[in-house]
């Protein structure tokens, strides 16, 4: 291990092409820093990291360095607390304060400015310049982000993680010298579906979040516990903050394998939904017409008396966790207890499982899918279904020279505006197989855009051309067959191929076309890597745990339904009494005999399986008022009181589904203690505790107990670093803001210490069913192959509850190829009536050429279609164009 | 200007064609051996620059090779000079050190205020590529060679190597680390050179009449001669080419005709507006690279603006220190926060508004805005007048502040 | 809109640049300004189509340079020196005696929309100081009458 002495001390360090300012924060030391990044690296810019180096041990002058552009070397010799470099990185700091405005006091920003926290750690605190500052006017940057530009210190890092690092072209630096300007070309909403990471890259309070303002509460303020975005299905870790009873905003938190330092807009705005006047707080009992408040115990003795008589079926739901799944199966029986989908939705899900345990290799891990050499993406519109995995196909896509050949060009492994410069934008093959355009078009390699069959036809193709036992699909169009070719020939050479499928095309020959293909890279000699995309946050979840059809339950004469968002009427039509166990008040629950309040996921917790087969546990963040309860309370409270509390509950799933064996392992258990203290979920600095309830009561009220985990509703409790998977905030004494995290990690931007990842579905040496090459797809006469479409903002309804994003989502459409438009008499914006599966819908036409000919493109969540797509509708031109 | 044949006539490309007979290691070594120094304000040799470059089948293709005609530095002229009257001359020094190096390309990067330069230039590329001297197969030797000129937009900072790479790829022209070196990672990521208009001129010479010859033209151990330029009030203020190593009296008083009649001489910065200043005592060095150093200043370009006695040292400060800050490209902290500071503080003394602590603030900043801790060398460049002015103007600056404003003039400065 | 003659202009920049058509950026600006004096945002719309870029993209390049206008200016625009020789030789009284005949100071468009006055950095005239730069040429050795002289032939 190599050493390096710092102010005299040898120290050893991790690693190879480390820079200096990394080995330093990864000791331990507090070396300041604005423009440097883990996930963006060094570009040099602010020189707040400067450090002295040595030549050697007789050298006492020595040198003035930036750490973060200097390469730590073995036996190299430091020092951060020579008085030159100590003074220097001080006049850092007040050089940029002399135009920053010093509105802490009313900045969002304030308590966890890092900006703030630097100027404490170099020591500046006089203001010595004494003329004007310049002042700039701000944008209205759209619903997510407020923009503050006299706050800024001109560190970079905005753009260059909207558009180095995301790929964003709507947010620049414009002008020279002391007048430089971060923001857009003129005011509007920004673009890219990451733009909200600006809020936690910005260092100061440029950039910060406009929905969090309305109802504003400082950092230290915040009751937070470590959560799981349930907005799609990659799972990515959050730190949802509340105070008061709400919940108020929704921070990344730092998870190595899953989502690193960022999470898309859907996860950090859509939380809205929970704290609506919408919600459901107490029981509700039907009377006659009407659904009436009622208590706990009525609403129980109401649905004890429910699930006597007649046949009944409860159906679980694939967004709500394995608890409140598997105590819904316990509490109806295992053979009437559905997964909640229609039989074809879940034989994809049953199909994405199967392939993922045939790969020869577990999914990989977010930094093994950045190391992609090639990626085929098949039937996905990742910005749109599974966002977090777009980002970082985009980090795969871009082709960094590697350590040899950057030694061999003299380039530092970290200087990453060098690396670009030699990279000159060079990109890995990127394959796109989809039915529409993409947001990584610009990236493809090669873009294919056709119906599903098609897409099936071209993965096999290319499966049958690297693995000649694969099927051999023989009436491929020219130009098709000779994309396949290419693909081959390029796959053939891949090291590390990514194929990426999942269930938004909603074809099973998709998903088994992919899985030949995956096998046929196996056969060659790289190692090839396999990425599923699922639709809900625990999709895979309930595909592990099964259970019967929703048709197959729907016929049922009682049913208890978890989570009926996800249901239309029309799929269970024929119950005579519904139980709802719903957050908010929906179509179903709105017609249900009981409805029970259930708690959101920031009012419990619970595991969730995500696409690639890892389990994580969220946790409670704060205690709603009213009667909720989660899922499994519920269940449980129907039962008589089953299990004592969670850990009960998981350990009994453990038991008796070989397939949850190892989620006891995921977090500490409710009994865990740190010299027999919880944690707390409120930091050392709360306020208010004592005022909140004084209109009430003079007595401050004794913190709800948590029986579920070892996490405290308090300030009070252990401060010492908890273990991983509870850490409830990233804070440690002069860090406040969220650059915190490298405090917490085995080694600056590595995983956080201790933390482990629970995989439950892994490879098991099962093989798939040979496969059938689907016919090619022929047109209808008369009929368009009505295809989903996927929205950021639009297809997830709970984030449609926050009014940004609504605002931000399309309107309702149908998308046409101009040919099939001009066939059918459609023009542009024009309105069409759209007949699906029984029902008509009235919507305007978007024609695009992207869209496969032949069939149409209808946005999910947005237009409700009451048949699952792929499906054929006929059109007829609206009457009022 | 002469046209392609009044140069031709004179020995124009007669150097071209000893190069084309040479190899590129060749080429390099005869320059190496000539001991070219980059006129461009550092000095670095030429020829080791150029060797630097990855050659040979191996090397990753195509290269560039870059010519620094931005001269946006105040007091500097003398690359206008050789642009406009001799482009031929800068045109062979291209195709030669092009080869030198293998690259198929090149670029005049020239300021937009040189429009009649640029012309001249356009012009004289048109008669050279019609003669042979550029295009594909040059004069029979296999070698291909394009040259495209581009204007710029204003900015300084594009002068800075680097900088320069950045706008030709028509991005912010803000410098890149160094390392990687252009040689290396340069345009468009590719193996390149960048050198200054008077650095390629020599060239043709060193190659027609040999190394030594080159060397002889010099009064001192760096080869060649120099364009030495004079401004300010100075009887016949202009750029000569002398040998290299011209005493510093002998351009003062011969060539630019001494002060202009009621003017003293009170200081003077010798190599443009990033170098220190050098005092009526220093009038007996040489002007070459190594002299200038020791003399606590640089021989940068060798053009060098007259500081009278009747001009104050503060004002001429505000004008030389304003020029760096709205130049400051804005990418590092010192540099775009520091400069301006510097500036009002300036401007406060020039004012009348001078605190006592300005003096030592202004000093701090001279050493906190030194070399290695800027991002690139505009800021260490601009602490070189003021570091130097506070050292031998001391006293002006005092008197500022204790007199409440300028000595030279009552009335305060815009 | 750009006129027929622009698109051209400016795609013969781009053709210039073969492959790096981001590299014509400054040029295709140019363009504009040669025939219109200066970029309005419309203007900088469509020379960031021509290029395939944004307008954001087109704009952070576009106000780095000082030579670039991105607000509308006068018929002719003068740029005086006020760096260093020229600060020695006299550019007070230029910049003085311009101020008194136009009533205006740096930055400023005089009434009748003939003339923009701006600062300028060292032109490389310095030897005939001081010096400026009007419309794009270059006029040194200047004295308040010789600038009057030099105005009066620009309408
Ligand atoms: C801020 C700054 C501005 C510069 N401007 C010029 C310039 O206008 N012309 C020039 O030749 N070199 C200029 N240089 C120096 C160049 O970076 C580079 O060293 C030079 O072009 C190399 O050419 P040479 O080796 O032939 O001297 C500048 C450097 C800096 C730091
Ligand atoms: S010193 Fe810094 S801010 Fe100044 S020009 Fe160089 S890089 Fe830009
Ligand atoms: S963090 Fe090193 S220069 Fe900004």
């Amino acid at each position: 291990m190599p050493t390096i002495f710092i102010d005299g001390k040898e120290y050893r360090y991790e690693g190879e092409g480390k820079s200096l300012l990394e080995v330093c924060l990864s000791l331990g030391f507090d070396v300041p820093y604005f423009c440097w990044h883990p996930a963006m690296h060094a570009v040099g810019a602010c020189r707040q990291c400067a450090v002295k180096v040595f030549t050697d041990a007789a050298d006492t002058r020595g040198k003035i360095v930036m750490s973060c552009m200097t390469a730590a070397v073995d036996g190299m010799r430091v020092s951060i607390d020579d008085p030159e470099v100590v003074d220097f990185r001080a006049r850092v700091i007040e050089w940029l304060m002399i135009n920053h405005p010093h509105d802490c006091a009313v900045c969002d920003e304030g308590g966890e400015c890092h900006l703030q926290d630097m100027t404490v750690m170099t020591g500046h605190v006089y203001r010595r310049y004494r003329f004007d500052k310049r002042t700039y006017r701000n944008q209205d940057l759209g619903p997510f982000i407020h923009h503050e530009m006299n706050r800024c210190i001109q560190c970079y890092r905005c753009v260059r993680f909207y558009r180095d690092y995301a790929d964003g072209r709507d947010l620049d630096v414009f002008g020279a010298h002391d007048h430089v300007y971060f923001g857009r070309f003129a005011d509007g909403a920004l673009e890219s579906p990451f733009s909200g990471n600006l809020v936690e890259v910005c260092p100061t309070g440029v950039f910060t979040d406009k929905v969090f303002k309305g109802q504003y509460a400082r950092k230290w303020d915040l009751t937070t516990a470590p959560s799981v975005c349930t907005l799609c299905g990659h799972g990515c870790n959050i730190l949802p903050g509340a105070r008061f009873g709400t919940l108020r905003r929704v921070r990344n938190r730092f998870n190595h394998a899953v989502n690193s330092y960022f999470i898309c807009d859907r996860g950090r705005y859509g939380f809205q939904f929970v704290n609506g006047e919408y919600r459901v707080r107490t029981p509700l009992l039907r009377e006659g017409d009407e659904l009436r408040a009622a208590s706990v115990d009525e609403a129980l003795t109401r649905i004890r008396e429910l699930l006597q008589s007649g046949s009944m079926a409860g159906i679980g739901s694939p967004r709500a966790s394995v608890e409140a799944n598997y105590a819904l199966r316990a509490l109806v029986g295992a053979e009437r207890f559905s997964h909640g989908l229609p039989e074809q939705q879940f034989a994809l899900l049953a199909a994405l499982l199967a392939l993922q345990r045939s790969a020869m290799s577990p999914s990989p891990t977010l930094p093994e899918v950045e190391q992609a050499d090639a990626v085929i993406i098949l039937g996905e519109d990742l910005a749109n279904t599974a966002p977090r995995l777009e980002l970082a196909v985009r980090q795969a896509a871009r082709i960094i020279p590697d350590e040899l050949e950057a030694a061999a060009l003299g380039i530092l492994p970290f200087d990453d505006a060098a690396l670009r410069e030699a990279a000159q934008g060079a990109t890995h093959p990127l394959f796109l197989c989809v039915t529409g355009a993409t947001s990584l078009d610009a990236l493809a390699t090669v873009t294919y855009r056709a119906v599903p069959d098609e897409l099936a036809r071209l993965a096999l193709a290319v499966a049958h051309r690297l693995d000649a036992s694969a099927p051999a699909v023989t009436d491929l169009a020219e130009d098709v067959a000779a994309l396949a070719d290419r693909m081959a020939e390029i796959l053939r050479n891949a090291r590390r191929p990514l194929l990426i499928c999942g269930a938004s095309a909603g074809s099973l020959a998709l998903i088994a076309a992919a899985g030949r293909l995956l096998a046929a890279l196996e056969a060659g000699d790289g190692s090839p890597m396999l990425r599923t995309v699922a639709p809900a946050c625990n999709s895979m979840g309930q595909a592990l745990l099964g259970g019967v059809s929703l048709e197959e339950a729907a016929t049922a004469e009682t049913l208890i339904v978890l989570d009926s968002e996800q249901l239309r009427p029309a799929q269970i039509a024929g119950a005579k009494q519904i139980v709802c166990l719903d957050s908010l008040l929906t179509e179903i629950s709105e017609r249900a005999d009981t409805v029970l309040p259930a708690a959101t996921f920031a009012e419990s917790a619970g595991t969730l399986v995500g696409s690639d087969g890892l389990a994580q546990r969220f946790f409670q963040v704060f205690v709603p008022e009213g009667e909720i309860r989660t899922g499994w309370q519920w269940c449980d409270a129907l039962m008589a009181g089953r299990w004592a509390n969670l850990d009960a509950l998981i350990t009994e799933i453990a038991t008796e589904s070989p397939a949850f064996a190892r989620i006891c392992a995921i977090a500490p258990p409710a009994d865990f203690r740190i010299l027999e203290q919880k944690v707390p979920r409120q930091s050392h600095r709360f306020s208010g505790r004592t005022a909140m309830t004084a209109n009430v009561s003079v007595n401050e009220p004794p913190p709800p107990d948590d029986p579920d985990s070892p996490l405290a509703f308090s300030m009070e409790g252990a401060q010492k670093r908890p273990p991983a998977p509870l850490v409830p905030r990233f804070w440690t004494p002069g860090w406040n803001s969220a650059q915190a995290v490298h405090k917490f990690q085995e080694e600056v931007g590595g995983p956080l210490r201790g933390s482990e990842i629970h995989r439950v579905i892994e490879p098991d040496g099962s093989t798939l069913p040979p496969v059938t090459v689907p016919s090619a797809f022929t047109p209808r006469e008369g009929e368009l192959l009505i295809l989903p479409a996927y929205h950021l903002f639009g297809t997830e309804p709970l984030s449609m509850l926050t009014p940004g994003i609504a605002e931000l989502a399309p309107a309702p459409y149908l998308a046409l190829h101009p040919a099939d438009a001009a066939r059918l008499g459609v023009k542009a914006g024009g309105m069409v009536t759209l007949t699906l599966g029984g029902t008509t819908h009235t919507l305007s036409a978007a024609l695009r050429d992207d869209v496969p000919r032949g069939a149409a493109l209808l946005p999910v969540g947005i237009v409700d279609s009451p048949v699952p797509l792929p499906a054929w509708g006929t059109m007829e031109r609206g009457r009022h164009a | 200007m002469p046209d392609l044949r009044e140069y031709e006539q004179a020995g124009g490309y007669a150097g071209l064609r000893v190069a084309l007979r040479m190899t590129s290691t060749e080429v390099q070594g005869t320059v190496k051996a000539a001991n070219l120094r980059g006129r461009g304000g550092a000095g670095f040799p030429t020829g080791v620059k150029w060797s630097a470059v990855p050659l040979g089948e191996g090397a990753r293709r195509p290269k560039y090779l870059v010519v620094n005609a931005d001269e946006m530095e105040p007091g500097v002229m003398k690359d206008r000079i050789l642009l406009e009257g001799n482009p031929h001359q800068l045109i062979e020094g291209i195709v030669i050190a092009a080869h030198a190096i293998e690259a198929e390309h090149a670029f005049i990067f020239i300021r937009l205020a040189y429009r009649e330069a640029a012309e001249r230039l356009r012009r004289a590329i048109e008669e050279a590529a019609s003669a042979g001297y550029l295009g594909a197969n040059i004069l029979g030797s296999g070698l291909n060679l394009d040259i495209a000129v581009h204007r710029s937009a204003g900015r300084y900072i594009c002068g800075e190597e680097t900088a320069l790479l950045n706008a030709l790829e028509g991005k912010r022209p803000i410098p890149r680390a160094k390392p990687p070196f252009p040689q290396t990672v340069g345009l468009w990521g590719q193996p390149t050179v960048v050198n200054n208009v008077e650095t390629l001129c020599c060239v043709p010479h060193i190659l027609r009449h040999g190394p030594e010859w080159f060397l002889g033209l010099s009064r001192s151990s760096d080869g060649g001669t120099k364009l030495y330029g004079a401004s300010g009030r100075v009887r016949r203020p202009g750029v000569w080419e002398l040998p290299m190593g011209t005493p510093l009296r002998e351009i003062l008083e011969e060539h630019a005709g001494g002060m202009r009649e009621g003017y003293q001489l009170r200081g003077l910065l010798p190599g443009g507006a990033s170098t220190d200043f050098l005092t009526p005592e220093h009038l007996d060095i040489p002007m070459d690279f190594g002299s200038v150093t020791q003399a606590g200043s640089r021989l940068g370009t060798g053009t060098m603006v007259v500081l009278d006695d009747q001009t104050c040292p503060v004002s001429m400060l505000i004008s030389l220190e304003q020029f760096f800050a709205r130049e400051s490209c804005g990418w590092c902290t010192p540099c775009r926060e520091g400069l301006p500071w510097v500036v009002r503080l300036l401007r406060a003394l020039e004012n009348g508004d001078g605190r006592s602590d300005d003096v030592a603030l202004l000093e701090a900043h001279t050493r906190l805005l030194g070399p290695g801790r800027t991002f690139c060398a505009l800021a260490p460049g601009a602490m070189e007048p003021l570091q130097s002015a506070l050292k031998y103007f001391h006293e002006d600056f005092t008197r500022h502040i204790a007199e409440r404003g300028c000595p030279w003039r009552k009335a305060p400065v815009v | 809109m750009l006129t027929e003659a622009e698109r051209h202009e400016i795609e013969e920049e781009i053709a210039a640049v073969r492959e790096h058509t981001r590299a014509a950026v400054v040029e295709a600006l140019k363009v504009v300004q040669r025939r219109r004096g200066w970029v309005s945002d419309d203007d900088l719309g469509d020379v960031a189509t021509c290029l395939g870029l944004t307008r954001t993209e087109v704009d952070a390049v576009a106000t780095f340079y000082n030579k670039i206008f991105r607000r509308q200016v006068g018929r002719h625009v003068l740029l005086i020196c006020d760096s260093v020789t020229c600060w020695i030789m006299g550019y007070h009284d230029l910049l003085e005696h311009l101020r008194a005949k136009w009533g205006m100071e740096l930055g400023e468009t005089t009434a009748d929309n003939r003339f923009t006055l701006l600062p300028v950095a060292c032109l490389g005239l310095c030897e005939q100081a001081p010096a400026m730069l009007l419309d794009g040429e270059l006029y040194g050795n200047l004295t308040p009458a010789r600038l009057d002289e030099i105005l009066a032939t620009h309408a």
